[in-house]
C-alpha cells in the first residue's frame, strides 16, 4: 500500500492486468507515441496526458498498439477484436470525440450479444476522458455519460477517486460486457492509498462515503470529492449527510439510493453533465416512482445549465457544480416546509 | 488453379441453395407473414461463393444488411436462418436478429449489419485477433459500393494497411447504393482507392464463379501470408430490389432481364462444368432437387416453430448486469 494517483492507479490497473492475461491489449491515438517520428523514440508520450507511459516499454508493439487518428475504425477494430478473442481496451482520449465513432459503439459493440441472440461475448473497455475544469472549451469538457447509460448493452463506470479507479477499471477488463470507463481529466493528480496488489470492485454497488439522518447526497465521479466537502461544512452547521457514490451509471444500484432516501427523507443529486435526460433526471425519475411517500421536502438537482461548456474560467466556474452550490441545495431542502392544504 | 471436385459440388450446392433461399423469401414476403423487411443477393451467388470457397471456419467475415448470400456460403444453417427471418425463437439468433443482424460466431459469421459501413471496422478487429493470438487466419468484409464511400471503410483500409492485418476487402459492386447508381455515388475508382491505401486491388466479374474463386483465392492468399491487406472489386448484378417492395423505378426495364438472361452466374457455372466433362447435368439436378427440398422443409418448419416468450425480452442484453 503506498499514496498514487489516480493516473499511477489506471496505469497500475492496466500494468497488472496485462501481465495476467495475454489477450489484453491497449490501443488508441498515441497511447505510447513517436512511431515514425524523426526522434526515432517510441513511448513519447504514453497517452496524452501520460496515463499508459511505460506499457509500450513492457509489452511492445504487439500489445500496445497506436492507432491513427480514425476513431471510427479503432473503436470498431476494438470491438470487432474483443468479439473474436482478445479482451481490448481503446482509449478515445477524450470523451468528446465518441461523435466520430458513435456507431462503433452503440449500433455495434451494445448490441452484439442481444442481436445475435445471447451468442457474443464482447469483453471491451474503452476509456475516455471526461468533465469540465480544465479550460479545454465545448469540444473536450463535456460529461457524457448519461448518452452511454441511455445504450442497453453497455455498463458504465465513473471513478471517483485512485482507489476506486484501479479496482473498477481491474473489473471492467475481466468483465464480458462492452464497458465505458470515464476518468474525470481533473483528477488525475489526485492521491490516495491505493494497495499495490490487484483487486476488483463489482459493478452495481454504490459505496457510501458518509452516513447521516438529513438529507442524501448521490453524486457521480468528482462530485462525490464536492459532495464531501459540502458534507463536512454541513456537518458544522448540525446538518448530518449520506453521501453515495453509486460507481457505476450502468448498472445503477437502486436499491441503495431508495433505501438511503427512505431514512433521510430529502434528496440531492450532484451531476455535471448537461441537465435534460441525465443521472439526476434518472434518478429523481427513479425516486419520484418508487419512493415518493419517503420524501419531506422536494428532490434537488445540483447540475451545470443547458449550454455548451464555456472556455473562459469566470464562465466556466459558473458553469460548474461546487461544494457551494451543493451546500446551498442541501440547506435549501432542509429549509423547505411542507404546508398543509385546509 | 484447378479446384477440387469437392469444392465445385460444395460451391454450386451453396449457390443454389442461396438462389432458392431467396427466390423463396421473394413469394414469402409478398404473403406479409415475414416480419420487417428483407434485402436479396440472387445475381450476386457466385460473390459470396466464390469468396468463401477460400476461407476455413477459422476465418471471420463481416457481411452487410444484404446478408443471406454471405451466411451461406460461409455455413451458417439453412434452417436456424429461415426461422430466424421469421422471428421464431428457434432462429439462429433466437429472433432477436431478423435478416439484417444473422450471425454465427461459430463458422466465423460476425454478423449481417444493418448499419452501412458497419462491417469494415469491424473485420480490422478480427484480423487484429488472429494477427494478435497467430492462429493463420484472415478476416474478410464485405461491402457493397454504397458502403465503400463510408467514412469507416475509407478509414478501416488505412488502419489494415498501417497495421498489415490479414484482412481482405471485398466490395460488392451492384452498381447501386439503394436507389442511387454507383456511377453518380462513387468518386474515382476502388482500384485509385485502394493504391491509395498501399493494396494490391483485383477486380473480376461477379457473375463467373471460377473468375471470384480464383480473384479471391489471390487476395487471400496475400493477406493470409502476412502481407498485410487487399482489396477486390467484384462486379455485380442485384436481380432484385435495394428491399423487398422496391418498385425499381430507377432501373431500365431492360437491365435486370439482360443480367438474368447472360450472367446467370449459377447457368455459367453449370455450362462450364458440363461442358468440360466434370459434372453430368443429372448430377446438378439432383444437387437442385435437395436443396428445393431444404428449402421446402426449412419454410415449413419456421412457419411451424415457437414464437420468443416474455422472458426473452430481458435476455441477453448482458453476460452479466
Amino acid at each position: 500500500m503506498s499514496k498514487k494517483s489516480f493516473r499511477q492507479a489506471i496505469n497500475e490497473a492496466l500494468r497488472q492486468e496485462m501481465r495476467r492475461d495475454p489477450t489484453v491489449i491497449l490501443m488508441g491515438e498515441d497511447v505510447a507515441g513517436g512511431r515514425g517520428g524523426s526522434a526515432g523514440v517510441t513511448d513519447a508520450w504514453g497517452g496524452v496526458l501520460g496515463v499508459t507511459k511505460g506499457l509500450y516499454e513492457e509489452f511492445g508493439a504487439t500489445r500496445v498498439l497506436d492507432t491513427p487518428i480514425t476513431e471510427a475504425s479503432y473503436i470498431g477494430a476494438a470491438a470487432g477484436a474483443a468479439v473474436t478473442g482478445l479482451r481490448p481496451v481503446a482509449e478515445l482520449m477524450f470523451v468528446d470525440f465518441v461523435g466520430c465513432c458513435l456507431d462503433q459503439i452503440m449500433n455495434q459493440a451494445a448490441k452484439f450479444r442481444y442481436m445475435f441472440g445471447g451468442k457474443a461475448r464482447t469483453p471491451l473497455v474503452i476509456r475516455a476522458m471526461y468533465g469540465a475544469g480544465f479550460n479545454a472549451a465545448a469540444q473536450h469538457s463535456q460529461a457524457l455519460y448519461p448518452l452511454f447509460t441511455h445504450i442497453p448493452g453497455l455498463k458504465v463506470v465513473i471513478p471517483s477517486s485512485p482507489y476506486e479507479a484501479k479496482g473498477l477499471l481491474i473489473s471492467a477488463i475481466r468483465d464480458d460486457d462492452p464497458v465505458i470507463f470515464l476518468e474525470n481529466k481533473v483528477m488525475y493528480d489526485e492521491e490516495e492509498e491505493v494497495p499495490d496488489e490487484a483487486y476488483t470492485i463489482p459493478f452495481g454497488e454504490a459505496n457510501l462515503t458518509r452516513e447521516g439522518d438529513d438529507v442524501t447526497i448521490v453524486a457521480f465521479g468528482r462530485m462525490v470529492g464536492f459532495a464531501n466537502q459540502a458534507a463536512d461544512r454541513l456537518e458544522k452547521k448540525g446538518i448530518s449527510c449520506t453521501v453515495i457514490d453509486p460507481r457505476t451509471t450502468s448498472p445503477l444500484d437502486r436499491d441503495t439510493i431508495l433505501e438511503c432516501v427512505a431514512d433521510t427523507g430529502r434528496l440531492v443529486i450532484v451531476d455535471e453533465s448537461s441537465p435534460r435526460c441525465n443521472m439526476a433526471t434518472d434518478i429523481a425519475a427513479l425516486v419520484a416512482e418508487e419512493a415518493f411517500d419517503t420524501l419531506r421536502a422536494p428532490i434537488r438537482r445540483v447540475v451545470p445549465p443547458h449550454t455548451p461548456v464555456p472556455f473562459a474560467t469566470v464562465l466556466e466556474s459558473l458553469y460548474m457544480p461546487s461544494v457551494e452550490k451543493i451546500e446551498a441545495a442541501v440547506t435549501a431542502t432542509m429549509n423547505h416546509r411542507v404546508v398543509e392544504k385546509v | 488453379m484447378q479446384i477440387a471436385r469437392e469444392t465445385l459440388l460444395r460451391s454450386y450446392r451453396a449457390m443454389r441453395t442461396i438462389r432458392m433461399f431467396e427466390e423463396r423469401l421473394h413469394v414469402e414476403f409478398a404473403t406479409g407473414e415475414i416480419p420487417g423487411f428483407v434485402h436479396l443477393y440472387c445475381g450476386e451467388e457466385a460473390s459470396a461463393v466464390g469468396v468463401c470457397a477460400n476461407l476455413t471456419d477459422n476465418d471471420t467475415i463481416a457481411s452487410t444488411h444484404r446478408g443471406h448470400g454471405h451466411c451461406i456460403a460461409k455455413g451458417v444453417g439453412v434452417a436456424g436462418m429461415m426461422a430466424e427471418i421469421y422471428g421464431r425463437s428457434t432462429g439462429v439468433c433466437r429472433g432477436k436478429g431478423g435478416s439484417m443482424h444473422i450471425a454465427d460466431l461459430s463458422c466465423g459469421m460476425l454478423g449481417a449489419n444493418g448499419i452501412v459501413g458497419g462491417g469494415p471496422p469491424l473485420i480490422c478487429g478480427a484480423a487484429l485477433s488472429h494477427k494478435t493470438l497467430g492462429d493463420g487466419a484472415v478476416a474478410v468484409a464485405f461491402y457493397g459500393d454504397g458502403a465503400s464511400n463510408e467514412g469507416t471503410t475509407l478509414e478501416s483500409l488505412n488502419l489494415a494497411s498501417v497495421w498489415q492485418l490479414p484482412a481482405v476487402f471485398v466490395v460488392e459492386d451492384n452498381g447501386y447504393g439503394e436507389a442511387t447508381a454507383a456511377s453518380y455515388a462513387c468518386a474515382g475508382t476502388q482500384r485509385a482507392r485502394a493504391a491509395a491505401f498501399g493494396m494490391p486491388y483485383i477486380e473480376c466479374d461477379g457473375s463467373d464463379y471460377f473468375a471470384v474463386h480464383q480473384a479471391a483465392g489471390e487476395a487471400i492468399a496475400h493477406a493470409r501470408g502476412g502481407n498485410g491487406p487487399a482489396m477486390l472489386h467484384v462486379h455485380l448484378t442485384r436481380w432484385y430490389g435495394h428491399f423487398e417492395g422496391d418498385a425499381m423505378t430507377y432501373r431500365a426495364p431492360n437491365e435486370v432481364a439482360e443480367a438474368r438472361r447472360d450472367h446467370d452466374c449459377l447457368r455459367l457455372f453449370r455450362e462450364r462444368v458440363t461442358q468440360a466433362g466434370l459434372f453430368e447435368g443429372s448430377a446438378l439436378d439432383e444437387v437442385d432437387a435437395a436443396v428445393a427440398d431444404e428449402i421446402e422443409s426449412a419454410v415449413l418448419r419456421a412457419k411451424d416453430d415457437p414464437l420468443p416468450q416474455a422472458p426473452d425480452l430481458m435476455a441477453d442484453v448482458y453476460v452479466r448486469y
